[in-house]
């Protein structure tokens, strides 16, 4: 309260300015809000857009994995003064089980960053009802972990999410390709005569055809059965809290375990980058528009500035100090600023609210009151810089001069 | 005349626009001049003699080039601007010819501007001097209204009033009456006449007005920036 009193004139003085000339202070601030609502508006959306399309690709997939280091050939090295030709040829990956995998979920378990660990068993199989067959992949999991990595629950479209026993889970567009509702049995078939029949317990749908048309969910102990990996599993499935981090993790975590871990951004470089190219771009825009409504306010300010000239110099005359002459004129930008981008936060809003009546619809776009109230932060800050230049200059005036400037 | 009298004097004061290019320009040679309180005295001068270089000296908007300036027996040459302005504000009342008033500002407001430019927020007793002020300039009732609606003559008195409002210890004036018709200017000297019995501040005034000047107790004759007269010295 002390600050305010302190600048009780310098508000009364610069409210003053700006309401005395209402068409100027009208136009500047129509054009800040154009400014503001542009960047509110294409932030939100482009915001929008990403946290969906990364909700839609994490939503069926865990951020990183760790497996086992893929089998290599191991070259035996020359001897001395001889030089070896070697041709190889790549070796087939077999399904392995992740040595000493308990101690690895514990560990993982108890690394920073990261949200939840599932121990997994994949691999192929041929599932089978009469005549019919699909090639699908089998998912053995712990539900209680494997839930909070990918929710199925949450996808379903009949049944139950459960999978004791001999109980499974399949996706809508397997259960389609081989006429199966809940309850009705299939014969999982893992090769070499490691064959189970299974009773469909639930059908879930997430959304991605393919992940529809192979996934079984099905008992860790039967997964392993069907694949030969008895008490072992394929791969260890994790989510972390920032999942732009997940690249670094799954760094650190390989050079930990000696294991391969894979993020969900080296799985999906292209989406990746499409969407860095994206951020990049409405960065751009929010900084060129940023800068367009810097100069909007400072040329406003700066004609503001030699129209008030006689009326500095009387300030100044009547012992009004520099700084605070300085400081009407900074205070100015700094209004204009918040006023203008308060508007335009309230157009943006209305904008997004328009465009998820009328848009495409894919997807619903929030705008979150941080934007608004970041945008309107930096507005006033852009504001008060803006000012600088034609405030420096008030205060410069010799008010001697400054009080005959007709 | 006692020391604690004085308000203002002036020692050797010269002021040189340009100094050290070809384009170098004295105005004032050298003045020696007193002001004391209650003293009504008038400027007198033909255009381009420094009269308007002289008060902007005075009063501290300008500084001189050598000499000194004394103003309620403080030297002031070497002040910084802050100090300056801050003297200006407690010690100095202006009326400038064009009455320069603020319009974005109601009449109260532009009164009360010197205390508020002192302490911010103005006190209930502020608010009381500057009604007291606007009764005194025969502006009672006007407080409220815009200084932009006022004419000519009103607009003048308003920017007495607030030259007073701080009770300086100076009051310079600018031709105060110089754009003002004949009846109006002989009210607006009543004016300062009456303010100058009543405050016993010090005021002078520029003008070239011969009536007005006939009727200031002393006159100071100011011809090529040097003083060639200086009648009715109290």
């Amino acid at each position: 309260m002390r600050w305010l009193d302190a600048l009780w004139l310098e508000w009364k003085i610069a409210l003053a300015f700006l309401f005395d000339n209402k068409l100027q202070t009208l136009l500047i601030m129509v054009g800040i809000a154009v400014g503001s609502a542009v960047i509110v508006f294409i932030t939100a959306l482009i915001t929008g857009l990403q946290a969906n399309v990364i909700e839609r690709t994490l939503g069926t997939q865990a951020h990183l994995k760790v497996q086992m280091p893929d089998d290599a050939n191991r070259v035996l090295p020359a001897p001395d003064g001889a030089v070896a030709l070697v041709l190889e040829s790549p070796r087939a990956q077999r399904l392995r089980s992740l040595s000493n995998w308990q101690a690895l979920r514990d560990l993982l378990d108890g690394q920073p960053q990261v949200l939840a660990v599932s121990p997994l068993a994949t691999g192929p199989a041929i599932a089978r009802r009469g005549l019919a067959r699909a090639s699908v992949a089998l998912m053995g999991i712990d539900p209680d972990r494997y839930q909070r990595i990918v929710p199925v629950a949450r996808d379903l479209v009949a049944g139950r999410f459960s999978i004791e026993g001999d109980q499974v889970a399949i996706g809508s567009e397997l259960a389609k390709d081989l006429g199966l509702s809940v309850g009705d049995k299939l014969r999982l078939d893992g090769g070499q005569g490691r064959e189970l029949i299974m009773r469909v317990a639930g059908i879930f749908e997430l959304g991605v055809r393919e992940l529809d048309s192979r996934y079984v969910y099905l008992d860790l102990r039967q997964a392993q059965i069907l694949l030969d990996l008895p008490g072992g599993v394929t791969q260890i499935d994790l989510t972390v809290e920032e999942i732009f981090a997940a690249e670094e993790i799954a760094e650190r975590l390989a050079r930990l375990t000696g294991m391969q871990a894979e993020s969900w951004m080296a799985t999906n470089g292209q989406l990746l980058n499409a969407l860095s190219s994206q951020t990049m771009t409405t960065q751009m825009i929010r900084i060129f528009v940023g800068l367009s409504v810097a100069f909007g306010i400072a040329s406003v300010l700066a004609v503001s500035v030699v129209q008030r000239t006689r009326e500095i110099g009387i300030l100044r005359a009547m012992g009004s100090p520099r700084r605070q002459v300085m400081r009407v004129f900074l205070l100015q930008g700094g209004l204009l600023g918040l006023a203008g981008s308060a508007l335009g936060g309230l157009v943006g809003w209305a904008l997004v609210m328009v465009f998820n009546l009328m848009g495409p619809g894919l997807f619903f776009v929030q705008v979150p009151t941080g934007l608004v109230l970041s945008a309107m932060g930096v507005a006033t800050l852009t504001g008060v810089l803006a000012a600088v230049a034609p405030a420096r200059r008030a205060a410069r005036y010799d008010p001697a001069v400054a009080i005959r400037y007709v | 005349m006692s020391d604690t009298q004085e308000v203002l004097r002036l020692e050797g004061l010269r002021k040189v626009y340009n100094p050290g290019t070809p384009q170098e320009l004295e105005v004032l040679h050298g003045l020696d001049m007193r002001l004391a309180r209650g003293e009504l005295t008038a400027l007198i001068g033909p255009s381009g003699s420094g009269k308007s270089t002289l008060l902007n000296v005075i009063g501290l908007l300008d500084s001189p080039s050598a000499g000194e300036l004394y103003l309620l027996g403080q030297p002031t040459r070497t002040l910084d601007d802050e100090a300056r302005t801050r003297l200006r504000n407690e010690a100095i009342g202006f009326v400038f010819q064009f009455h320069h008033l603020i319009s974005a500002f109601s009449v109260l407001d532009n009164v009360l501007m010197p205390l508020m430019i002192r302490h911010g927020k103005p006190e209930p007793a502020d608010v009381q001097l500057a009604e007291q002020l606007l009764a005194q300039v025969g502006l009672e009732g006007f407080a409220g209204k815009r200084a932009g609606q006022l004419s000519g003559g009103q607009q003048q008195r308003v920017a007495i009033a607030r030259a007073l409002v701080t009770r300086p210890a100076l009051l310079l004036a600018d031709e105060p009456t110089g754009n003002l018709d004949t009846r109006t200017a002989e009210q607006v000297f009543e004016l300062f006449r009456e303010i100058n019995r009543e405050f016993g501040c010090a005021v002078l005034v520029v003008t070239h007005d011969p009536r007005l000047s006939a009727s200031c107790r002393r006159s100071i004759e100011l011809v090529d920036g040097r003083i060639v007269r200086d009648t009715g010295v109290a």
